[in-house]
Protein backbone atom coordinates (compact mmCIF):
# COMPACT_ATOMS: atom_id res chain seq x y z
CA UNK A 1 0.00 0.00 0.00
CA UNK A 2 1.40 3.19 -1.25
CA UNK A 3 -0.40 6.84 -0.49
CA UNK A 4 0.58 10.23 -1.28
CA UNK A 5 -0.32 12.73 1.18
CA UNK A 6 -0.35 16.51 0.81
CA UNK A 7 -1.49 18.92 3.56
CA UNK A 8 -2.45 22.40 3.28
CA UNK A 9 -2.45 26.01 5.19
CA UNK A 10 -2.34 25.56 8.70
CA UNK A 11 -2.43 21.91 8.47
CA UNK A 12 0.72 22.14 6.74
CA UNK A 13 2.51 24.22 9.50
CA UNK A 14 0.46 21.72 12.25
CA UNK A 15 2.34 18.69 10.98
CA UNK A 16 5.19 20.58 9.43
CA UNK A 17 4.14 18.20 6.32
CA UNK A 18 3.48 19.41 2.72
CA UNK A 19 3.44 16.43 0.50
CA UNK A 20 4.92 13.29 1.60
CA UNK A 21 4.56 9.33 0.27
CA UNK A 22 3.87 6.96 2.92
CA UNK A 23 3.75 3.17 2.67
CA UNK A 24 3.17 -0.09 4.67
CA UNK A 25 0.51 -2.48 5.71
CA UNK A 26 -2.78 -1.53 7.97
CA UNK A 27 -3.41 1.33 6.70
CA UNK A 28 -7.17 0.85 5.25
CA UNK A 29 -8.49 4.45 6.07
CA UNK A 30 -8.29 8.28 5.96
CA UNK A 31 -7.68 7.97 9.87
CA UNK A 32 -4.81 5.20 9.65
CA UNK A 33 -3.35 7.86 7.31
CA UNK A 34 -3.62 10.50 9.72
CA UNK A 35 -2.32 8.44 12.13
CA UNK A 36 1.19 7.55 9.98
CA UNK A 37 1.93 10.88 9.58
CA UNK A 38 0.58 12.46 12.76
CA UNK A 39 1.78 9.95 15.28
CA UNK A 40 0.41 11.46 18.52
CA UNK A 41 -0.98 14.82 17.09
CA UNK A 42 -4.97 14.85 17.40
CA UNK A 43 -6.85 15.67 14.38
CA UNK A 44 -8.09 19.49 14.72
CA UNK A 45 -11.65 18.99 14.97
CA UNK A 46 -12.79 21.14 11.58
CA UNK A 47 -9.97 19.16 9.65
CA UNK A 48 -11.44 18.43 6.53
CA UNK A 49 -9.92 15.52 4.51
CA UNK A 50 -10.05 14.44 0.81
CA UNK A 51 -9.32 11.28 -1.03
CA UNK A 52 -8.03 11.53 -4.85
CA UNK A 53 -9.00 15.18 -4.84
CA UNK A 54 -12.88 15.04 -3.74
CA UNK A 55 -13.85 15.36 0.10
CA UNK A 56 -14.00 12.20 1.94
CA UNK A 57 -14.31 11.93 6.07
CA UNK A 58 -11.93 9.96 7.83
CA UNK A 59 -13.60 6.71 8.10
CA UNK A 60 -12.96 6.46 4.39
CA UNK A 61 -11.50 3.37 3.03
CA UNK A 62 -8.20 4.14 0.87
CA UNK A 63 -6.68 2.01 -1.66
CA UNK A 64 -3.01 1.68 -3.04
CA UNK A 65 -2.05 5.16 -5.18
CA UNK A 66 -4.49 7.43 -3.98
CA UNK A 67 -3.75 10.97 -3.18
CA UNK A 68 -5.07 12.21 0.43
CA UNK A 69 -5.35 15.29 1.70
CA UNK A 70 -5.71 17.23 5.00
CA UNK A 71 -6.62 20.51 5.66
CA UNK A 72 -8.54 23.08 7.40
CA UNK A 73 -11.59 24.95 6.43
CA UNK A 74 -11.73 26.95 3.33
CA UNK A 75 -11.24 30.32 3.67
CA UNK A 76 -11.56 31.75 -0.52
CA UNK A 77 -13.36 34.32 -2.22
CA UNK B 1 -17.71 22.42 -17.59
CA UNK B 2 -19.10 19.53 -19.90
CA UNK B 3 -20.35 19.61 -23.20
CA UNK B 4 -23.90 21.06 -22.80
CA UNK B 5 -22.26 23.56 -20.49
CA UNK B 6 -20.64 27.12 -21.33
CA UNK B 7 -18.16 28.24 -18.43
CA UNK B 8 -14.78 29.38 -17.66
CA UNK B 9 -12.49 28.53 -14.67
CA UNK B 10 -9.54 30.65 -14.16
CA UNK B 11 -6.98 30.79 -11.12
CA UNK B 12 -4.35 33.04 -11.49
CA UNK B 13 -1.31 34.20 -9.48
CA UNK B 14 -0.92 38.24 -11.43
CA UNK B 15 -2.78 40.55 -10.51
CA UNK B 16 -5.84 41.73 -12.83
CA UNK B 17 -8.64 43.94 -14.21
CA UNK B 18 -11.84 42.53 -13.69
CA UNK B 19 -13.76 44.98 -16.17
CA UNK B 20 -11.31 43.69 -19.01
CA UNK B 21 -11.47 40.48 -18.20
CA UNK B 22 -15.41 40.94 -18.25
CA UNK B 23 -15.26 42.85 -21.92
CA UNK B 24 -12.67 40.92 -23.24
CA UNK B 25 -14.82 37.60 -22.31
CA UNK B 26 -18.07 38.86 -23.78
CA UNK B 27 -16.14 39.70 -26.80
CA UNK B 28 -14.58 36.21 -27.37
CA UNK B 29 -17.58 34.20 -25.54
CA UNK B 30 -20.78 35.36 -26.07
CA UNK B 31 -23.58 36.22 -28.79
CA UNK B 32 -24.43 39.69 -28.73
CA UNK B 33 -28.48 39.82 -28.83
CA UNK B 34 -28.67 36.75 -27.07
CA UNK B 35 -27.80 37.96 -23.64
CA UNK B 36 -30.57 39.86 -21.07
CA UNK B 37 -29.08 40.04 -18.19
CA UNK B 38 -25.19 39.73 -16.54
CA UNK B 39 -24.89 39.27 -13.07
CA UNK B 40 -21.30 40.41 -11.62
CA UNK B 41 -19.51 39.76 -8.33
CA UNK B 42 -16.14 41.19 -7.88
CA UNK B 43 -14.44 40.64 -4.13
CA UNK B 44 -11.49 42.52 -3.22
CA UNK B 45 -8.70 42.80 -0.41
CA UNK B 46 -9.65 44.84 2.60
CA UNK B 47 -6.94 46.81 4.34
CA UNK B 48 -8.72 46.04 7.68
CA UNK B 49 -10.10 42.48 9.34
CA UNK B 50 -11.33 41.42 12.54
CA UNK B 51 -10.13 44.71 13.81
CA UNK B 52 -6.60 45.14 12.45
CA UNK B 53 -4.83 46.75 9.67
CA UNK B 54 -3.94 43.76 7.35
CA UNK B 55 -0.79 44.73 4.29
CA UNK B 56 -0.76 42.12 2.75
CA UNK B 57 -2.02 38.08 1.87
CA UNK B 58 -1.03 35.35 0.84
CA UNK B 59 -3.71 33.15 -0.91
CA UNK B 60 -2.90 29.57 -1.53
CA UNK B 61 -5.14 26.45 -2.97
CA UNK B 62 -4.68 22.95 -3.66
CA UNK B 63 -3.37 22.59 -7.26
CA UNK B 64 -6.30 19.82 -9.31
CA UNK B 65 -8.66 19.67 -6.68
CA UNK B 66 -9.55 23.64 -6.91
CA UNK B 67 -10.21 23.70 -10.39
CA UNK B 68 -12.38 20.58 -10.22
CA UNK B 69 -14.55 22.09 -7.42
CA UNK B 70 -15.15 25.01 -9.25
CA UNK B 71 -16.10 23.48 -11.91
CA UNK B 72 -18.40 21.25 -10.41
CA UNK B 73 -19.79 24.51 -8.80
CA UNK B 74 -20.10 25.87 -11.57
CA UNK B 75 -21.53 22.80 -13.53
CA UNK B 76 -24.57 22.57 -10.53
CA UNK B 77 -25.43 26.08 -11.28
CA UNK B 78 -25.51 25.68 -15.27
CA UNK B 79 -27.61 22.70 -14.14
CA UNK B 80 -29.98 24.50 -11.17
CA UNK B 81 -30.50 27.85 -14.10
CA UNK B 82 -30.62 28.51 -17.31
CA UNK B 83 -27.61 30.40 -18.03
CA UNK B 84 -25.65 31.06 -21.20
CA UNK B 85 -22.15 31.51 -19.81
CA UNK B 86 -20.66 31.41 -16.57
CA UNK B 87 -17.18 32.81 -15.14
CA UNK B 88 -14.88 31.98 -12.33
CA UNK B 89 -11.69 33.73 -12.02
CA UNK B 90 -9.59 33.52 -8.77
CA UNK B 91 -6.34 35.02 -7.78
CA UNK B 92 -3.97 33.04 -5.42
CA UNK B 93 -0.29 34.21 -4.71
CA UNK B 94 0.52 37.45 -2.75
CA UNK B 95 -2.22 40.11 -2.85
CA UNK B 96 -2.62 43.80 -1.42
CA UNK B 97 -5.48 45.81 -0.87
CA UNK B 98 -7.62 46.79 -3.01
CA UNK B 99 -6.51 43.97 -5.16
CA UNK B 100 -9.26 41.86 -6.69
CA UNK B 101 -9.45 38.43 -5.82
CA UNK B 102 -12.33 37.13 -7.41
CA UNK B 103 -14.48 37.52 -10.24
CA UNK B 104 -17.71 35.58 -10.72
CA UNK B 105 -20.59 37.19 -13.76
CA UNK B 106 -23.30 34.75 -14.59
CA UNK B 107 -24.92 35.53 -18.22
CA UNK B 108 -28.71 34.93 -18.98
CA UNK B 109 -32.25 36.15 -20.92
CA UNK B 110 -33.66 37.39 -17.71
CA UNK B 111 -32.36 39.17 -14.63
CA UNK B 112 -33.27 36.21 -12.33
CA UNK B 113 -31.65 33.10 -13.20
CA UNK B 114 -28.27 35.49 -13.77
CA UNK B 115 -28.98 36.92 -9.96
CA UNK B 116 -29.19 34.09 -8.35
CA UNK B 117 -26.86 32.07 -9.78
CA UNK B 118 -23.96 34.17 -9.18
CA UNK B 119 -24.96 34.41 -5.78
CA UNK B 120 -25.05 30.65 -5.50
CA UNK B 121 -21.56 30.46 -7.08
CA UNK B 122 -19.97 32.84 -5.00
CA UNK B 123 -21.72 30.96 -1.91
CA UNK B 124 -20.68 27.82 -3.40
CA UNK B 125 -16.88 29.16 -4.02
CA UNK B 126 -16.80 30.65 -0.51
CA UNK B 127 -18.14 27.33 1.56
CA UNK B 128 -16.36 24.47 -0.69
CA UNK B 129 -13.31 25.70 -2.88
CA UNK B 130 -10.25 24.92 -1.69
CA UNK B 131 -8.71 28.16 -0.86
CA UNK B 132 -6.91 29.55 1.92
CA UNK B 133 -6.18 33.14 3.23
CA UNK B 134 -2.98 34.08 5.40
CA UNK B 135 -2.93 37.60 6.11
CA UNK B 136 -0.20 39.69 6.71
CA UNK B 137 -0.42 42.77 9.62
CA UNK B 138 0.83 45.93 9.70
CA UNK B 139 3.35 44.80 12.32
CA UNK B 140 4.70 42.14 10.04
CA UNK B 141 3.26 39.19 12.07
CA UNK B 142 1.22 36.55 9.96
CA UNK B 143 -2.17 34.22 10.79
CA UNK B 144 -4.71 32.12 9.10
CA UNK B 145 -7.91 33.20 8.44
CA UNK B 146 -9.94 30.59 10.24
CA UNK B 147 -13.23 31.26 8.59
CA UNK B 148 -15.20 32.76 5.78
CA UNK B 149 -18.38 35.15 7.08
CA UNK B 150 -21.75 33.22 6.30
CA UNK B 151 -22.91 36.02 3.36
CA UNK B 152 -26.51 34.20 3.44
CA UNK B 153 -27.72 34.41 6.98
CA UNK B 154 -25.87 37.81 7.69
CA UNK B 155 -28.01 39.57 4.94
CA UNK B 156 -31.17 37.64 5.87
Amino acid sequence: MSIKVKCFASMREYLDLSERDIAGDGINSVADVWQQIAGDKPMPDNTLCAVNQSQADAAYAVTDGDEVAFFPPVTGG
Amino acid sequence: MGTQHNGTIKIISEPFDPWAELSSYETSHLTAGQIGATATFVGTMRDFNEGDDVSAMELEHYPGMTDAQLQLIADEAQTQWSLDNALIVHRVGRILPGEPIVLVACWSAHRAAAFDACRHLMEALKSRAPFWKKETLKDQSHRWVEKNTDGYSASQ
